[in-house]
């Protein structure tokens, strides 16, 4: 009983893990059709900032929270301005460019920072469930991920922001027409997609070792979730992390976490071949 | 282009044979030249990087003191890039362009297996400085690492008489993870005590979460990880991050080599049992003056690791062999070395064993305090037996495989 | 994409001519070793460029081929031993798995970017897996597959029918050479074939030609199973290279540095991705000759850079260069002709 309790919990932890780091990739390929092979190194360095936020005294909710976002949002209004915004429409360039990017950003954040692990104790203690001992800090993390996807889910849906990113989605022109400027919707969508990465790297810092080159290990995952879910940002992302998560830890209690990799990995070649159009293009055609 | 096979194979063959008998002329005028390979970028240079380092101050060292023979020590240094293709590519150009006297080269053992038969062919001294599984068997190679069997043992000994005798054992999915479990289990079984459990962990696993809740399921007394890399960290935290830190104690053999200790914090990091060749902690005089000038040339020694220290001292053991045998011929290098040379270094003596090609070398048991290896004990000057149960070059010179040993 | 260079293109033979005689005797001017390797990336970005730039099938996941030649040749050449079974093996093995998932792909209707996923999730299996098989339990027949450590000192190509007569050094350099052209000559071939033509077709229009009663699917199983037996021979050339197989064939990073050669040389060519492979190739060696700098800033920035200044790759920008200085050449010619006639039409006057 108390062993299914934490299998439970383990997969809302994947779950919560994959809709994190995917959250800004879905974004920015969502809206724009843009795929940022840099997302990973965003995710860095939102670890980065953090730590080095964390290290000068800041509160680390507050490091993790705002700090990080804000510092991988600026960073990636950079990026727009000067790499990507004239690449709009050339998907294998944009791909290109932030490959380099990758590159110089790992090359960059080894200079600075050094090549050795960095990392900040999780600020959350371990808990018991019967007998078992478990990381209290999963928990944040689900509820970070749950209230990321809500404030997503609100902001596309009710506000006036929302209305224009989901418009500039189907028809640039159409908004264009009606007095926005399409340049500046996808510069702020490119921005706030960095801040997302910022911010999942913020919140997974304390959990993992953090390295220049730890990148790498994100954007795979993160692009199978958001392909795989299909145009809808948010459905999307949802129900392929929710099925890739819980396939990934029952394959991984069950054997090894590799076979569970694996078994993930199997398990988008299944989807994509019976969607072609990812998961939202069979189903939740009008969701967001 | 209508050259024929066989005209083919002749001229292949002709160059071959031009290009491939190695013309040394020993002047004095003329550098020793002395070639290393490292990944000092991609995803390994977290060790590739100390070790450049430590090349070049070994050079300079050696070059400020006079060099060898009256001679200086050039170093040709490439950077692999983490990139197998480049070892390859890169052992060409030392034995070939660079014409080098000896190679000091490779981290991981897929690296020294990509690079070993070229320097073979050409004749080229090699050493290879870097903890691995053991096995490797050939008269033109000298490892000058820790291998398993040194390090597993006293570890294990310590942990079964302090804590009990069950344990789980937590591996890197490679050679060197799969063999060191293989010791781990030869001498916990060889104390009576029983491994409950051995799983390995591909090099880019980060999600320990499963592992941690079998883990307090089976309930050992210690847990052995010998988990290696930046994502293997991860474990260590999420472990200290569910508590389990406080409950069941931790072992490795391979913490500390990738300055782990530094990436923890000292709450998640305290209490950790290594075993290991190198600690900075080490209270000798070749170690305090080792790292003084280390911190002279490159502002802190906060980034020396094991395996910095250890082709620090692979390149002062040759360089000693070239004193004592008055040149940098290959075989009069191999013999002096074959002797028995014996070399005081930062971690402790280095004595060569003449039957493997390995080296005796002391391990010290450490305990992680506040971001520091602090020192137990030390078992001094254990043998590399995992290596010798099959290898005998005095033997047999002309062995030249990696034996898997089997226990 | 009508641009220039995006049709079937020709061979220009004087050109061929000249560089298989360059090639021929480049052993006599330098040591064989890296051009051997440059010739074998050459060959694997041609194999891309082929499927990626005339059958328009993007592939994230290329290295999947590449690493199932080099592992089916390690694996083979350790069980039977003389090389030669080996090595059609390794042209067989991609190009059966090739049309096997191209198949699944094809006839799914996968297309677009799903295509690059669906091609990455394919060779990120294929990392994991063999990454995860250090264990004694893996092996097939004599050969431990050895996991991250690969596997090392496998037999090496041999003449055919002759275990024991080994093809290393400058004779392998004209293996891998002759391969090279082989397999250009075969892309050139395809390509004015009416196969070819259908696929280009294909990747200008694919409903136009369905409508027209072409087999798509079908047409594009085929052209992605070439292309895969194409990237095994390039991986199984490039393990005798190396003399050893490790899983980073498989690595993220095979299957950008690919990527990267081919939109870098220009989509749409084939001269443009091999020499773009060539150059690459070649900086990424020099630059590991230095320590100082780290080398992914610098790579990185180079790429940043080739992006923003040359956005449709070397090949085709070349020609678009060569063709504006020809047209301001000809408007040059035509202002010229115009003001002398303007001057004559003035001397005439009285």
């Amino acid at each position: 009983m108390d062993f299914a309790a934490i299998v439970v919990l383990e997969i809302l932890y994947m779950i919560a893990f994959l809709a994190l780091i995917s959250a800004g990739l879905a974004i920015v390929f969502g809206m724009m059709r843009v795929i940022n092979l840099a997302h990973g190194e965003f995710v860095m360095l939102g670890g980065y900032a953090t730590i080095a936020a964390a290290k000068h005294g800041i509160n680390i909710y507050f490091a993790m929270l705002v700090i990080s976002p804000v510092v991988v949002g600026i960073i990636g209004l950079i990026v727009e301005r000067l790499i990507v915004r004239f690449l709009y429409g050339r998907m294998i360039d944009v791909m290109l460019a932030t490959w380099g990017l990758s590159l110089l950003l790992i090359g960059l954040v080894t200079l600075i920072f050094g090549n050795t692990a960095v990392s900040v104790p999780a600020p959350i203690p371990g808990y018991q469930i019967g007998h078992y001992q478990m990381g209290g800090y999963n928990l944040f993390v689900i509820a970070v991920a749950a209230l990321l996807m809500c404030a997503m889910w609100l902001v596309l849906r009710y506000t006036r922001v929302g209305l224009v990113a989901r418009g500039t989605m189907q028809g640039a022109e159409v908004v264009a027409a009606l007095g926005y400027n399409p340049s500046t919707v996808y510069m702020l969508t490119f921005t706030v997609g960095a801040a997302l990465s910022g911010l999942a790297g913020g919140v997974m810092a304390p959990l993992t070792g953090l390295l220049p080159s730890v990148g790498g290990a994100y954007v795979a995952k993160a692009f199978i979730t958001v392909i795989t879910g299909g145009a809808a940002v948010i459905a999307g992302t949802l129900s392929t992390a929710a099925l890739f998560g819980t396939v990934d830890q029952i394959v991984s209690f069950a054997s090894t976490p590799v076979l569970g990799e694996i078994a993930m990995l199997a398990l988008a070649l299944v989807l994509l071949r019976l969607m072609p159009q990812g998961v939202t293009g069979q189903f939740f055609r009008n969701s967001t | 282009m209508a050259i024929s096979r066989r005209t083919l194979l002749n001229t292949a063959g002709a160059t071959a044979l031009a290009t491939g008998l190695p013309v040394r002329r020993a002047r004095a005028d003329e550098p020793i030249k002395l070639g290393a390979i490292e990944d000092n970028s991609g995803v390994l240079d977290i060790y590739g990087k100390p070790i450049v380092m430590a090349n070049a101050m070994a050079v300079d060292e050696i070059n400020a003191a006079g060099g060898l023979l009256g001679r200086k020590v050039q170093l040709f240094q490439y950077d692999s890039q983490s990139d197998i293709a480049l070892y390859t590519k890169y052992a060409q150009q030392l034995v070939r362009e660079d014409k080098v006297d000896v190679a000091h080269a490779g981290i991981t053992s897929a690296s020294r297996e990509a690079m070993r038969q070229t320097y073979r062919r050409a004749n080229t001294l090699y050493f290879y400085n870097i903890l691995y599984e053991g096995g490797v068997c050939d008269r033109n190679c000298f490892c000058t690492g820790t291998t398993p069997a040194q390090a597993v043992e006293p570890i294990i000994d310590y942990a079964m008489k302090k804590w009990g005798n069950k344990t789980y054992v937590l591996a890197a999915d490679y050679n060197y993870g799969q063999i060191t479990a293989k010791w781990v289990a030869h001498y916990v079984e060889e104390r009576k005590g029983e491994v409950q459990k051995t799983e390995f962990f591909p090099l880019d696993v980060s999600d320990f979460a499963s592992t941690i809740a079998k883990i307090q399921d089976a309930g050992p007394n210690f847990v052995v990880a010998a988990l290696v890399g930046g994502a293997h960290i991860s474990f260590f935290r999420q472990w200290a991050a569910s508590g389990m830190n406080k409950k069941i104690p931790l072992t490795s053999t391979t913490f500390g080599v990738g300055n782990e200790h530094l990436a923890l914090s000292a709450a998640e990091g305290d209490g950790i049992l290594i075993a290991g060749n190198y600690s900075p902690e080490l209270d000798t005089p070749a170690n305090k003056s080792f790292l003084a000038a280390w911190a002279k040339r490159y502002g802190d020694a906060k980034v020396v690791h094991e395996l910095a220290v250890s082709q620090y001292q692979g390149i002062m053991l040759w360089a000693e062999a070239v004193r004592k045998a008055g040149s940098v011929e290959h075989d009069a290098v191999v013999k002096v070395l074959e002797t028995g040379l014996k070399i005081e270094g930062p971690a402790g003596t280095v004595a060569v064993e003449p039957k493997t090609h390995h080296c005796a070398l002391d391990i010290h048991l450490m305990v992680v305090k506040d971001q520091k290896l602090t020192i137990i004990d030390t078992a001094k000057q254990r043998p590399p037996s995992d290596t010798a149960q099959y290898c005998d070059l005095q033997k047999n010179p002309n062995d030249n495989k990696q034996y898997e040993v089997k226990i | 994409m009508s641009a220039s260079g995006f049709g079937v293109g020709r061979i220009r033979w004087n050109w061929f001519a000249v560089l298989a005689v360059l090639l021929a005797v480049l052993p006599l001017a330098s040591e064989t070793n890296t051009p051997t390797l440059l010739a074998i990336w050459s060959l694997f970005a041609l194999s891309l460029a082929l499927m990626w730039g005339y059958a328009g099938i993007i592939s994230f996941g290329h290295a999947a081929y590449f690493g199932l030649g080099a592992y089916t040749y390690a694996i083979a050449s350790f069980n039977i031993g003389e090389s030669t079974v080996p090595f059609l093996l390794a042209l067989a093995v991609p190009a059966l798995v090739a049309a096997i998932i191209g198949a699944m792909m094809f006839y799914g209707r996968i297309s677009d970017v799903y295509l690059g996923v669906t091609t990455l999730v394919v060779t990120l299996i294929l990392n994991r897996f063999m990454n995860a098989t250090a264990g004694d339990a893996y092996r097939i027949g004599n050969a431990r597959l050895g996991g991250f450590n690969g596997i090392p000192a496998f037999p090496t190509l041999n003449v055919p029918g002759d275990p024991t007569t080994q093809i290393y050094g400058t004779a392998y350099y004209y293996v891998v050479i002759v391969s090279l052209l082989a397999a250009y000559l075969i892309c050139r071939w395809i390509l004015a074939s009416a196969f070819g033509r259908a696929l280009i077709g294909i990747r200008e229009n694919e409903l136009r030609m369905e409508l027209l009663g072409y087999n798509v699917p079908a047409y594009k199983t085929a052209i992605f199973a070439v292309a895969g037996a194409m990237a095994g021979l390039a991986g199984c050339l490039f393990a005798n290279w190396a003399e050893i197989v490790t899983p980073s064939v498989f690595g993220l990073g095979q299957t950008a540095e690919v990527l990267i050669w081919v939109i870098v040389g220009g989509l749409g060519t084939l001269v443009g991705p091999m020499a773009a492979a060539v150059v690459l190739g070649s900086l990424k060696l020099a630059l590991g000759h230095q320590t100082t700098i780290d080398n992914s800033l610098v790579l990185g920035a180079i790429l940043v850079l080739v992006v923003l200044l040359i956005p449709r790759g070397f090949a085709p920008s070349s020609v678009a260069w060569r063709r504006r200085f020809a047209q301001s050449q000809v408007r040059r010619r035509q202002a010229r002709g115009k003001r002398r006639r303007r001057i004559a039409l003035q001397e005439a006057e009285p």
